[in-house]
């Protein structure tokens, strides 16, 4: 669908960028120590860092990715909801406290808190390089995609927008700036969603009219001149596709009325369950003419869309691979946020134990009410007779302007936001893995405090430039599937090595270093080699894959225990250093 | 001053041997078997998730909203407890 761009949503924008860069350059004007620029003094207050973990964690796939994959295919999308926020209980519960008392500034630090090993700086450091990578790619797509609707601006102009905005946040104050930032958008997000959710609960269910109600299929054709094509005619803003999403029928109870006027949140649900709905469905084919996108209605009972299945087709099929496809993936989830390298620096910027625990109650909170909200928007959206059929990410900015296009464009610049946080977070803990780990403790290049920053900040503008060329390179692949390759190589490469050293003290350096290695590689060249892979990136055939099923973390992550646990009995058992020998080597 | 600083035990007990660390694994299996529970159903028996045992919504929804409303629980009652523990005594890891 074509888009106009609103002077309401550029001035919102605006505004925010324009606060968040003042906010940076405000809190950069003194001089920075080490300590400062990547662990923010170790002084911020555990509420704050709460919801910046919410500003840090929420980023684009959860909330417009959530959201779209709720407003067309059911349930589903809530499953990746509850993966997501029961991890939190991994880092809260296991995580939270160790990390604190065992690191300084990178997750490498707590990992190599007994050895002293420049071979575990060395494993880790990458690993934390390759997840942030993977992370970054989607949030810097994610934000080329929501330029071009929001600011009527290319895609390109979008990711270096983004790419410019946050590596001035990061390189101006580091963790303090970027904390903040976070901060704000984590309140902002999961305020505007609150608001959301309560207008579509005031609005209750209301039967579709409009263009929306037309259920004739669209066809769209992409000709190989490039020449987009509507029902056979140029798109234009006159005779573009019709928005999809209504509310065909009510339930019986509501009989003669076309709205059940205003829900409370679990009549809502209930009244959703008993009505019908029209969803759409999209088919792809290609001859000499062009590629053709067909989009079909399908009229379903809400209470087929609100179990499992709709997305996860292989929940029903019954095959034993797509069952393990579907575990494999849940299981990254769950394992996936507590490896995390830019979650887990987050630690570092509170004063002790007892405040990082606190700030990960706080984050559950905040992020566990984000996660119940995406279920109301996206259902919101399924029903708002505004979708986009070829579009699922702009589902919740589209719902919002079922309302009133001033929500639209706030919602929007907000999505935007999403995106600097999360961006930000992962350009800083991809600076302490070069800075301090790569550059200070792997190459031994001793540095003074202010080396130290100075250095962090000129890997964050690379990292920053790294960001923008790889948003701009992989424009048109599936942000959510690279988010779940970054869960996949977090959990597989960082969790067992994290837990063993925690909790088996025979774990050795060589150890850790083979889990490491181990689960990273094994993960990725898992996922390099997968149907999902084969048919999505590649444009192979799926059948041609070499693996049973596309998400590995239910093989890999068992692996990396696996070899951590046989390279540990192969090796000298470590002598065990004391707390004492602790606190000198990390001061 | 850390809080290791003034013992000398290995590294592993005194990051994971406390109370509150042990109140937290305990919290985490709960949470697993909970999840566990919930995986088991959507994977094995889906019809089940279907069922509308409370009237209003089906058991989909509410099992996923009480997974969401049950980290929060413990969250809750891990930071009592930490707080019980640690208010009792020197402050532990």
């Amino acid at each position: 669908m074509l888009y106009e761009s609103s002077a309401a949503a550029i001035a919102i924008f605006a505004a925010f960028v324009l606060g968040v860069i003042g906010l940076s350059f405000y809190l950069g004007r003194k001089g920075q120590s080490a300590k400062g620029y990547y662990a923010a003094h170790g002084e911020i207050h555990w509420f704050v860092n709460g919801i910046a973990f919410a500003g840090d964690y929420l980023s684009a796939a959860s909330f417009l990715g959530i959201c779209g994959m709720i407003a067309f295919n059911g349930y589903d999308g809530f499953l990746y909801s509850i993966g997501f926020l029961a991890g939190w209980i991994v880092a809260l519960f296991v995580i939270a406290e160790p990390i604190k008392a065992l690191g300084k500034f990178t997750f490498a630090d707590a990992l190599d808190s007994r050895f002293n090993s420049r071979g575990i700086k060395l494993a880790v450091a990458i690993s934390t390089l390759v997840v942030s990578i993977f992370y970054l790619i989607p949030q810097m797509v994610g934000a080329g995609d929501l330029i071009v609707p929001l600011l009527g601006l290319p895609h390109t102009v979008g990711v270096i927008l983004v790419g410019v905005v946050v590596t001035m946040i990061v390189v101006t104050a580091g963790m303090v700036s970027t904390t903040w930032v976070q901060f704000i958008k984590g309140s902002l997000l999961v305020f505007f969603c609150g608001i959301l959710a309560a207008m579509i609960l005031n609005r209750g269910l209301v039967v579709g009219t409009g263009p929306a109600a037309n259920l004739t299929p669209q066809v769209r054709t992409v000709t190989p001149d490039g020449t987009v094509l509507i029902d056979g005619k140029p798109q234009s803003k006159d005779h573009d596709l019709r928005p999809v999403g209504t509310l065909k029928a009510l339930p019986d109870r509501y009989a003669g009325k076309t709205s059940t006027g205003p829900l409370r949140p679990l009549e809502y649900l209930a009244a959703l369950e008993d009505s019908t709905i029209v969803t759409w469905s999209s088919k792809k084919h290609t001859d000499a003419a062009g590629t053709h996108t067909t989009y079909s209605p399908v009229e379903r009972k809400g209470s087929e869309l609100l179990k499992p299945g709709g997305y996860f087709k292989g929940l029903s099929t019954g095959k034993l691979a797509d069952r393990l496809d579907f575990a494999s993936l849940m299981l990254a989830l769950f394992c996936g946020t507590a490896s995390l390298p830019h979650i887990l620096i987050r630690y570092y910027t509170v004063k002790d134990a007892a405040a990082a625990r606190q700030s990960t109650v706080v984050g559950i909170a905040v992020i566990g009410a984000f996660y119940v909200l995406t279920l109301y928007l996206g259902l919101g959206a399924m029903t708002s007779g505004a979708l986009d059929p070829t579009s699922t990410n702009m589902a919740a900015p589209l719902l919002a302007k079922s309302f009133s296009t001033t929500l639209f464009a706030i919602i929007s610049a907000i999505a935007f936001t999403t995106v600097l946080g999360t961006v930000s977070g992962l350009i800083m803990a991809g600076s302490g893995a070069v800075a301090h780990d790569l550059v200070e403790n792997v190459l031994g290049i001793p540095m003074t405090d202010h080396e130290k920053v100075r250095c962090g900040k000129i890997a964050a503008v690379g990292l920053g430039i790294i960001a923008m060329v790889l948003g701009v390179l992989f424009r048109s692949f599936n942000v959510s599937f690279l988010v779940g390759w970054a869960f996949n190589i977090a959990a597989s490469a960082n969790l067992p090595a994290l837990v063993m050293l925690l909790f088996w003290p025979r774990t050795t350096k060589q150890g850790i270093i083979a889990a490491v290695t181990v689960g990273m590689l094994s993960s990725l060249g898992w996922i390099l080699m997968s149907a999902d892979t084969f048919e999505k990136v590649y444009g192979w055939s799926r059948e041609a894959s070499i693996v049973p099923f596309s998400q590995p973390g239910i093989v890999t992550i068992p692996l990396g225990f696996l070899v951590l646990v046989v390279v540990s009995l192969l090796t000298p058992k470590p002598v065990e250093p004391t707390a004492s020998d602790l606190v000198r080597r990390h001061g | 001053m850390s809080a290791h600083e003034s013992r000398s035990e290995p590294v592993n007990r005194a990051v994971t041997g406390s109370a509150s660390s042990r109140i937290g694994l305990t919290l985490f299996w709960i949470y697993v078997l909970l999840y566990a529970g919930f995986m088991v159903l959507v994977l094995f028996r889906p019809d089940l998730l279907s069922l509308r045992p409370f009237g209003g919504v089906n058991l989909a929804i509410a099992y996923g909203m009480g997974l969401i409303a049950g980290a929060f629980v413990l969250a809750i009652v891990y930071m009592a407890a930490c707080r019980a523990v640690e208010g009792g005594g020197p402050p532990r890891g």
